[in-house]
């Protein structure tokens, strides 16, 4: 089963969630943190990496023996990659999509495909959670890939939680697409509850059974309740707002290892989402029974 | 006319609760400003500023391709190009996962294959009570936030002149892939809104270093400082190594949700607050950094001032 933890609005609890998550689950367990622009997971979990695999795009390279200045390549070219001059032709790897058409146009054969290292992907292991993270380099534009890099990490014999970056556009959709379950965290307050929108209409839209987690309870007001109640979407668990907890999280600790009682929540938790899972009709009416 | 962007690299570090306050200071000091709002994915600083919408326009970043089936022949060429992943084995295409690159359309023997333009967000431009506004949604799964961010950022600019504004402040996206580069290229300084937390130290590193990548001044603050003094000091540390200036502390106040509940600012709230003055002298600090123009390397002389600081400069000492 794969579970994947998003939320719209940054900052609402992910990563709290997701490693307190992946600490409490019996048996087998993979964590994928998705978020290869800021990965966090790591700095709570201190896995050992055992192997670190660079990411590479590929670009277009243009053999100038060959090419004819036919302009192919670049007509095809939706992303502005490739500018073909009076006598050369010129690369903009930055904006290169890496989706192979030139080389598929090209009559000459001019066009070959080379690596450009855009980031790399660390995987490892912790007691028995099996660990893998993306990390965007610096400076480079585009995170699906490194995401979709760390998702083909996932192992069918374990339970897999991944951690989503926030937002609702691509990389989010690149992380959660076809998971089994997203659970999406948020704050009670009006910023929360308006990313939690969006969210809530990107796992619609993808299909995916959902629920909601409030974390930070108790610093705003109940619209996200009552927006909850609305829609037919359960709450599967509250943590409340705790200093206490702010300053585990805050020293890099795994708030379930700290505090029996989000343990026992995060457990309850996946029981819970297991038999969502398992029963789609209860996932229709909305309610957890 | 200046442009200050507030980034993070961390999400939920109060972006955008700040970037809304630092707009009613200026509007105190007489200062024009245009608020521009470059996190269109989930875009906030609305729910503050509350604006009256006055120009609405549909965004096209893109394209989608969709096959018909009753010219498609099975060839099954389609499947072969496509390197996204969005072609099924019965010739569907998944829309979240096409790129938009038009290499199936484009090769289609049997011209089966549509790739039309996609709207995928809307961006506006407002009225405020702090001046006009330039904001944006990007629809749901979308691919082009940052051109969206671009956008934006643009429109920003160019309403700024017309109406001869002093500066813009950005609130800007979290991360530092596509829509943050596209929020700051040509700003004249980032301010940095970091969290005292071992993510929020290890966030600001990476933003801080795209900062340095495309040599921009940036400079630092730390929100909710309180939480933990320990990592507030790491973060200062870091900061003082990297010759990044800390503007502000600003100490975790319970205000933040109640004056985002009543859609105001916290200046407009209850600026008597601790959190309130470390605002205002933050913000006397940040005009004092945009009236240079500072190349990355530059600083003025910046008064140390207070005790954690003064810690910082003593612990480097020994």
């Amino acid at each position: 089963m794969i579970i994947s933890i998003a939320s719209g609005k940054g900052g609402t609890g992910k990563t709290t969630l997701s490693t307190s998550l992946a600490v409490s689950i019996p048996g087998n367990v993979q964590f994928l943190d998705c978020d290869v622009e800021e990965p966090n997971g790591h700095l709570f979990l201190t896995p050992e990496i055992k192997k670190r695999e660079q990411m590479d795009a590929r670009v277009p390279k243009i053999d100038l023996n060959q090419c004819t200045l036919c302009r192919k390549c670049m007509e095809i070219c939706r992303f502005g990659a490739i500018a073909v001059l009076k006598d050369t032709v010129m690369v903009f790897e930055d904006h290169c999509h890496s989706c192979g058409g030139c080389l598929a146009v090209c009559p000459e054969g001019a066009v070959h495909e080379v690596s450009r290292p855009i980031g790399e992907v660390e995987s490892g292991q912790i007691g028995q959670i099996a660990f893998a993270h993306g990390k965007l380099d610096i400076g480079q534009v585009m995170a699906p890939p490194v995401i979709r890099q760390v998702r083909s990490c996932t192992d069918d014999n374990s339970t897999t939680i991944i951690d989503a970056p926030p937002g609702t556009s691509c990389p989010v959709i690149t992380a959660v697409n076809k998971t089994d379950f997203v659970i999406l965290v948020t704050e009670p307050t009006p910023f929360g509850l308006h990313d939690l929108r969006l969210a809530v209409e990107t796992v619609r839209l993808l299909g995916i059974p959902h629920g909601i987690v409030i974390n930070r309870d108790g610093v705003g007001n109940d619209d996200v309740r009552h927006y909850a109640q609305k829609e037919n979407i359960p709450i599967l668990m509250e943590i409340p707002f705790s200093k206490e907890i702010a300053k585990i999280y805050s020293n890099g600790g795994i708030v379930a290892l700290q505090m029996p009682e989000i343990k026992e929540k995060c457990l309850t938790l996946f029981h819970t989402i297991t038999t969502l899972v398992n029963n789609p009709t209860r996932i229709n009416r909305g309610r957890v029974q | 006319m200046k442009e200050l962007v507030i980034l993070s690299g961390k999400g939920g570090t109060g972006k955008t609760s700040i970037t809304a306050a630092l707009a009613s200071l200026a509007l105190e000091r007489d200062l024009a400003p245009l608020c521009c709002d470059a996190d269109v994915d989930a875009a906030d600083l609305h729910l503050i500023l509350t604006p009256d919408i006055c120009k609405v326009r549909d965004f096209s970043g893109g394209h989608t391709a969709s096959i018909h089936r009753e010219h498609c022949t099975d060839c099954g060429l389609c499947l072969d190009l496509c390197r996204f992943d969005a072609i099924s084995d019965d010739y569907q295409i998944d829309p979240f996962a096409c790129e938009g690159c038009g290499v199936c359309s484009d090769l289609c023997p049997a011209n089966a294959i549509e790739f039309k333009e996609t709207v995928c967000g809307q961006w506006f431009e407002s009225d405020t009570r702090f001046g006009p506004f330039i904001h944006a949604r990007l629809d749901i799964g979308q691919e082009n936030s940052g051109k969206l961010v671009a956008r934006v950022r643009e429109e920003a600019r160019s309403l700024a002149e017309q109406t001869d504004r002093d500066f813009i402040l950005t609130d800007g996206p979290p991360g530092i892939g596509c829509p943050v580069i596209a929020s700051i290229s040509q700003a004249t300084a980032v301010l940095i809104v970091a969290e005292p937390t071992v993510s929020g130290l290890h966030d600001m590193k990476r933003v801080i270093e795209l900062c340095r990548h495309f040599k921009l001044p940036a400079m630092v603050c730390i929100n909710k400082y309180d939480l933990n003094p320990v990592q507030t000091l790491a973060i200062e540390r870091y900061a003082l190594e990297h010759q990044i200036r800390v503007v502000g502390r600003i100490g975790f106040d319970p205000i933040f949700t109640h004056a985002m509940i009543q859609e105001k600012t916290i200046i407009e709230y209850h600026r008597q607050t601790a959190a309130g003055r470390q605002i205002e002298k933050m913000w006397t600090r940040i005009l004092s950094h945009l009236q240079f123009s500072l190349s990355f390397n530059e600083h003025p002389p910046f008064p140390i001032s207070t005790p954690l600081e003064q810690r910082s400069v003593n612990n480097e000492k020994r």
